[in-house]
């Protein structure tokens, strides 16, 4: 594909109903009401100069450039600010508007430098595009304004664009981008006539409040704010769609190529995730794909204590189907498995399940949904009758209340937030359920009508005491529940609920949150009346969070908070592709589709079409191989794309688990922390490697296109299939759509999705069959997919674990906006500028009791193991809760998590460990082991024999 | 999985289900080994209930008992 160049429409699309019909240029054109005249003329083909316009923020006025004359006006008035009215004639050129234009382009080129030939956007800049076609041929007040800043020096302290004032001129894209599309107001104009200049606050704009989201570098038309990968580069040549490969958000990016290489990722405009929007991870930190860590060549060691060695792709193969082979003869078919990876594409997570179902010829399949959101397809598969979120993102548009249960958008999903943010300034209500001050409570022209901080592991508790309010007080929509609810299951439900034990009051011990304020917040989301629940892995990663989700969807069947826009329960889901593993069937209970593996006919359909016979019981989860493996009877492990040792929890018990096997196979980028512990490495592929699908947290299904060929060679479902073939059990895929095409075959929820639909409509929201051709953007609506939604039960069980004496504070981990999980991507890219350790957040009172001050190295131990990290004392915190990230190997936060998890589902408990903290002279026990066998079991032969 | 961890889970089960009346109760804990269990755990936990099943919830002590 050339360079793609979108269409600026120069203003927002408007969504009214209404239409109106106008002429422009004696061009008849009918647009919605609200449309600028700058945009319906763009609709008929008629592009009016402009600079200070563009699509992604509301009409500004300032530049002059798009004047117009209006039949029966007076005057030249600007075709952004002005509306397009019935009847109305547009003329766009003319002898007196080409004069207006040129003199405005003539005060503009005299204030701008004109290196044009060596300017990095050369090719690619507006200014220069307009002076063109306003057909600017002098300047009658020279070419040296006072505005080049001369003596500015450019501010290049964003490790990923630079800033140079001499070129701005002004316009304030940049400020509003940041503002509208983004919402930090993190830029200015300062100054006044011609010392104005955009400004990060006075400071330079790694210092400044910035998040690097890039929306000020898109909105930029010169080369003010410009990639510095384009400054070093050039401008691409070529562009390849495709989907971000970091969080479940699933942004359309656009990669700008030369040759192979990437020149920069551009969030694409027509990507109905994104809406053309990104976060610093999408948009800058790509260069890991290209890191000098990353591993080109298959290996393998007899013990984890050699150094690797290389070996041909037939080697690895072979030596591990071998292994394999040979531990199930020894061991049993069961003793081997595997697990996909939410970080890879549908195809390939589905053929990596296949092949232990069929090829190792078990269920030991699991996926790191496990880890994160596995209590969301239990809870809402029990409750509406599909493991996945009601909604899609723009749902949230039409809401009037959003309440945030354990999640934090902002920083974990940052696209979706901003779009959460807009509707929040546009006088949405909002209620914020977590632990920690997050930044949603309170920030730039946002402020939580009600934050309720509750006591880490009592999430239960406060849904039970929200919903006893509204059914006590007579809150409920009853018509809903009568016509959608199946009225046995609700009626034992609403004795449990109205039960006294229920109450915020007899709750506020246990949750230690004030019970007016959760009855206010309860009866605020029940007033809606469009009121969504948004949540995030502070439900999930809980001894209940099965039934935390249960209860969330308790209460939005309880207010009739389903089956429309504005509405729903919405997981915000991990990572890229959690979704999508989860639905391709990662699970060792369920085949793709989320169909039980003891069902006979599912079961009989699959044997059919894989050609073989298929266990019906069960398989392992992850946890429970590590566990397996320490008994005995578990010795072999694929694990494609996932990093289990860094990323679950109580690290000496997994440590423990990888040691007792005898073949553990690591596919990934990088030799990661488990990798420390295999015994064969099978170089994976980066998103920009291969072709496929990931599917969001909205159920859609976008694209993954090929940018560059695989790096290693082969992608990673080629690599599978090559493992299936050793293993005896041949797949003969030409290329991912033939994967897919066999997916819909096989899954009546995908039945409609092809590759060549996802061309034609640019993405596609499960259930996509013949029931719904062009996908489901709401679920639920007029019925659910059970049939009745079904009420169920939450008692509130408080967890197991603890705080004593001994461990007087409880530790709740998550992510930060610049880190990704394990760190695997990022903390191999210039992110590592903002965060380039683990710290321990922690209350002041808790601090100084301890003689913690800023900074300090402090010990972080719990019954599980020990750590250090540096303290931050943050307000943001509540006394008694130390929080951190999971983003470090080094830091080995998993070593303090423990074994405790989810009843239903298995899924860790990791916000809630008992632990203390005190001042550390050293790094920790484990650190210093960590730092010792690190270095040595990711020896690469060639190192040790220089 | 130790004994003690494989007990917690069963008793966390069973939990959940308590607050149903009782054979509803029971029909949703032995449902959930059946459909999330793997053999070995099965077979593990009814090696543990014919020992006498030491600190199981009763709940989960019967439901083990239903399990074929």
């Amino acid at each position: 594909m050339a360079l793609m160049q979108e269409v600026d429409y120069g203003t927002p699309r408007s969504v009214a109903e209404t239409l109106v019909s106008l002429e422009i240029d004696g061009k008849p054109v009918t647009v919605p009401a609200g449309t600028s005249v700058m945009r319906a003329a763009i609709e008929v083909g008629v592009q009016v100069p402009k600079l200070c316009a563009t699509d992604s923020v509301e009409a500004f006025g300032s530049c002059r450039l798009c004047l117009v004359e209006i039949e029966g006006r007076r005057g030249t008035p600007a075709s952004c600010t002005t509306m397009a009215e019935p009847g109305m004639k547009v003329r766009t050129s003319s002898p007196k508007l080409h004069k207006l234009r040129r003199g405005v382009m003539e005060l503009y080129i005299s204030d701008h430098p004109l290196d044009c030939l060596t300017c990095a956007a050369n090719g690619n800049c507006e200014l220069q595009d307009m002076a063109g076609v306003v057909g600017l041929r002098e300047v009658r007040y020279g070419y040296e304004g006072q505005n080049h800043f001369k003596h500015n020096v450019t501010d290049t302290s964003n490790p990923y664009f630079q800033f140079e004032a001499a070129k701005c001129i002004v316009c304030s894209r940049c400020v509003r981008a940041c503002e509208e599309v983004q919402g930090t107001f993190a830029l200015t104009i300062d100054g006044r006539g011609f010392a104005s200049k955009v400004s990060p606050g006075g400071m330079d704009f790694l210092d400044s409040e910035c998040v690097s989201c890039g929306a000020c570098v898109q909105a930029c038309p010169t080369a003010t704010l410009i990639e510095k990968s384009v400054v070093q580069i050039g401008q691409g040549e070529h562009s390849v769609v495709t989907t971000c490969a970091y969080c479940g958000v699933g942004c359309s990016f656009k990669a700008e190529m030369q040759g192979n290489e990437v020149v920069r990722m551009l969030p694409y405009k027509d990507g109905k995730a994104n809406h053309g929007h990104s976060c610093v991870k999408g948009r800058f930190a790509w260069g890991y794909t290209t890191h000098k860590d990353r591993i080109l060549k298959p290996m393998i060691r007899a013990k984890i204590t050699d150094p690797w060695k290389e070996v041909t792709w037939d080697e690895a193969i072979n030596h591990t189907a071998s292994e394999f082979k040979r531990i199930q003869a020894q061991y049993g078919r069961d003793s081997i498995g595997g697990i996909t990876s939410s970080r890879c594409t549908n195809e390939e997570t589905y053929l990596v399940q296949k092949m232990i179902r069929a090829a190792f010829g078990n269920n030991n399949t699991d996926t790191c949904a496990r880890v994160c959101h596995s209590p969301t397809g239990y809870g809402l598969k029990n409750t509406f009758g599909t493991s996945a979120g009601t909604q899609d993102f723009d749902s949230v548009e039409e809401a009037d209340v959003i309440m945030v249960i354990g999640a934090n958008p902002t920083d974990a999903h940052p696209v979706f937030a901003s779009q959460m943010k807009r509707r929040l300034r546009a006088g949405a209500r909002l209620i914020v359920v977590d632990p920690r001050q997050i930044d949603l409570v309170k920030s730039a022209h946002i402020q939580a009508d009600y934050h309720l901080p509750l006591k880490p592991g009592t999430n239960v508790a406060v849904i039970n005491s929200i919903a006893h309010t509204i059914v006590t007080e007579g809150l409920l929509n009853e018509a809903f529940v009568q016509e959608r609810c199946d009225l046995k299951e609700f009626e034992q439900w609403r004795n449990f609920i109205c039960d006294e034990r229920n109450s915020p009051e007899a709750m506020e011990p246990f949750t230690g949150l004030p019970a007016a304020d959760v009855r206010a917040a309860a009866r605020l989301y029940a007033k809606g009346p469009n009121s969504a629940i948004y949540y995030g892995l502070g439900v999930t990663e809980h001894s209940q969070g099965s039934t935390m989700v249960i209860g969330m969807a308790n209460l939005a069947m309880l207010t009739g908070n389903l089956g429309r826009n504005g509405v729903g329960v919405n997981p915000l889901r991990g990572q890229n592709n959690v979704q999508g593993a989860c639905d391709m069937g990662s699970f060792p209970h369920e085949y793709p589709g989320y169909r039980h593996v003891s069902d006979d006919a599912t079961r009989q359909l699959f044997e059919q079409a894989w050609g073989v016979e298929l266990q019906q019981e069960p398989g392992l989860r992850i946890s429970n191989m590590i566990d397996a493996a320490i008994d005995g009877s578990y010795r072999g492990i694929y694990i494609q794309g996932e990093d289990i040792l860094q990323s679950d929890p109580n690290t000496k018990h997994m440590t423990a688990g990888l040691l007792a096997m005898e073949c553990v196979v690591v596919q990934d980028l990088f030799l990661n922390e488990t990798a420390s512990y295999a015994h064969v490495f099978l170089p994976g592929s980066s998103f920009l490697e291969k072709d496929g699908t990931f599917t969001n947290a909205e159920r859609r299904i976008s694209r993954v296109r090929k940018a560059i060929p695989p790096v290693a060679g082969l992608e990673d479902w080629e690599i599978t299939m090559k493992l299936s073939a050793a293993m005896g059990y041949p797949m003969d895929y030409k290329h991912p759509s033939e994967i897919m095409a066999e997916v819909a075959r096989l899954t009546p929820g995908f039945a409609g999705v092809t590759y060549e639909k996802l061309d034609e409509m640019g993405s596609v929201q499960w259930p996509c069959n013949d029931k719904a051709p062009e996908g489901t953007p709401i679920m639920h609506i007029g019925g659910f997919v059970r049939g009745k939604g079904r009420f169920m039960i939450t008692e509130f069980v408080p967890t197991d674990e603890r705080t004593t004496g001994r461990f007087p504070l409880i530790l709740t981990t998550g992510r930060i906006l610049t880190q990704y999980n394990v760190g695997a991507q990022t903390a191999r890219t210039e992110n590592n500028v903002w965060h380039p350790e683990d710290i321990l957040e922690i209350h002041a009172e808790d601090a100084e009791n301890r003689g913690i001050k800023e900074g300090d190295l402090v010990s972080l131990v719990s019954r599980a193991g020990e750590t250090s990290l540096r303290a931050r004392i943050s307000e943001r915190m509540q006394p008694g809760v130390v929080y951190t990230t999971f983003h470090h190997g080094f830091t080995g936060a998993n070593v303090v998590t423990t074994e405790f998890s989810d009843w239903a589902t298995g899924c860790p408990e990791y916000k809630v460990t008992a632990v203390q903290v005190t001042p550390a002279k050293h790094i920790s026990e484990w650190q210093k082991h960590y730092l010792e066998t690190r270095k040595q079991t990711t020896q690469i032969e060639a190192d040790a024999s220089r | 999985m130790k004994a003690e961890n494989m007990v917690h889970d069963a008793n966390q089960i069973a939990l959940f289900f308590a607050s149903y009346p009782h054979d509803e109760a029971l029909d949703g804990v032995v449902k959930h080994f059946q459909m999330y269990w793997a053999p070995r755990m099965k077979a593990q936990i009814k090696a543990y209930v014919a020992q006498g099943g030491a600190g199981l919830h009763a709940l989960a002590l019967e439901a083990v008992k239903r399990l074929a």
